[in-house]
């Protein structure tokens, strides 16, 4: 049971050099290579698809970033439409009170110039009536331009009081 | 002790041996009949008969004369060789083919990653890798060649010393070139002094060629203790039958060579797994390991 027989042996030897040439030439080292590229392919998908996500929680960031700033923006405008708008109403109704006043104004002097025209004409009229009336009263003792003087004098005496 | 050259004609195989036991009804029950199983012989067995392989004539070299002819074990071996080969280059086509893989390609991928990253990349680290290759081999023939001698008809060439010492003579082969090509030649031979003062020299250079060799002797001697030890066991347990000389009590041998038997699949991978493991290790004790480690 212990004998060697080197025939064996030499067959062993043989049989086991050619194999691991063979197998390592034929079978082993392109396996070998597949697995390593299989490998390598996976940790870089696996890199990329980190990377890939990484960039997604970027850009999820920067767009809330960016809606942050759009709401900011909005707020923004639409407190100064707000106060515009105020401004723009206090003003109109300003100035319609002014043109209010104005128009006012100017009627009130209207009015007051329509009165000084009436109480004119008025005043003529009460003359001219009362001249009119003394003459045919008093005949024609009087000269009418005398007693015209007269009449504009108590007119505006009266006109004084 | 049986020579195992001994001519064909003289050589009984193990099924002719049980009939004539059988036949010699009432002797003396001789154990070595059935041993005769392990041993290498020129009869092949097949289901329905057997046949023997015709003897070449010695080869002369120098004044050595070596018998190469095909033996039973030498069969075997080149039929492991030939099932290796056809199984790798088909798992490798496959794998190339088709990126993903699957069946054998599958299975012939597990042991190929359990190789290169538990085996080779624990005990050699990254430098070792290029030594892939033939650790896979190793592994895979030798555990081919075990498990042919758990068929039917089979036989371990495994369980013969003279294979195991041609094996574990390519492992020593490897061992020093892989030291050689890591260190150097110059400081492979430095390694011999062991670092020790000129004057302890002749006592540590003859350690250290021995150390050299008991690693290799190491290797071919389990692989074939084991390999033929559950064989063994088997027989002695079948011959217990021959010795009780009654077929009641042979449920009982049968039961325990079955569970023997299962055994035997397990100690297949694991003798092929320890030879790959410590070729590899004692590989990777003469790499040096990344920078500033230890040196040897």
């Amino acid at each position: 049971m212990f004998d060697i027989n080197p025939g064996l042996s030499i067959w062993t030897t043989v049989v086991f050099v050619l194999l691991v040439l063979v197998l390592g030439k034929f079978a082993w080292k392109p396996l070998l290579k597949s697995l390593q590229d299989r490998e390598q392919k996976i940790r870089d998908s696996l890199d990329q698809a980190e990377r890939a996500r990484a960039e997604a929680a970027e850009l999820l960031k920067q767009n809330e970033r960016n809606m942050a700033k759009a709401e900011e923006e909005y707020q923004k405008i639409v407190r100064e439409a707000r106060a515009l708008g105020e401004k723009m109403r206090e003003e109109i109704v300003a100035k319609a009170h002014q043109q209010a006043q104005h128009e006012l104004q100017a009627a009130k002097e209207e009015i007051q110039r329509d009165i000084e025209a009436a109480k004119q004409q008025l005043r003529e009229e009460v003359a001219d009536l009362a001249v009119k009336a003394a003459g045919k009263i008093l005949d024609e003792t009087l000269d009418p331009a005398r007693h015209r003087r007269i009449i504009e004098k108590a007119v505006d005496q009266l006109k004084h009081n | 002790m049986i020579d195992s050259l001994t001519p064909p004609d003289s050589l009984q195989t193990f099924l002719a041996d049980t009939s004539a036991v059988a036949a010699q009804h009432g002797e003396e029950f001789d154990f070595n009949h059935l041993l005769e199983h392990l041993y290498d012989s020129r009869t092949l067995e097949f289901p329905g008969g057997h046949w023997d392989i015709p003897a070449f004539p010695p080869v002369q070299i120098g004044g050595l004369s070596i018998d190469l002819s095909i033996t039973k074990h030498v069969f075997f071996l080149l039929l492991a060789a030939v099932l290796l080969t056809v199984g790798a280059v088909t798992a490798s086509r496959k794998i190339r083919k088709n990126p993903v893989p699957t069946g054998f390609a599958n299975l012939v991928e597990v042991f190929v990653v359990f190789i290169r990253d538990e085996i080779v990349l624990t005990t050699m680290g990254p430098a070792g890798l290029k030594y892939t290759p033939f650790i896979l081999t190793t592994f895979l023939y030798i555990l081919i060649m075990n498990l042919l001698g758990l068929v039917p008809f089979g036989a371990s060439a495994t369980g013969n010393i003279s294979v195991t010492a041609g094996l574990a003579l390519v492992a020593f082969i490897m061992i020093q070139v892989a030291a050689i090509r890591a260190q150097g030649l110059s400081h492979y031979l430095a390694h011999f002094t062991g670092g020790v003062a000129w004057w302890l020299w002749p006592i540590m250079i003859p350690i250290e060629i021995l150390g050299i060799f008991t690693k290799a002797f190491a290797l071919c001697m389990r692989l074939f203790a084991n390999m033929s030890g559950g064989h063994i066991v088997i027989l002695a347990l079948l011959g217990f039958i021959f010795l009780a000389k009654s077929i009641y009590f042979a449920p009982i041998p049968v039961v325990f060579v079955v569970a023997i038997n299962l055994l035997e699949v397990l100690v297949a991978f694991i003798q092929a797994y320890v030879f790959a493991m410590l070729t590899a290790l004692f590989m990777g004790l003469g790499i040096p390991q990344g920078e500033g480690e230890h040196g040897h």
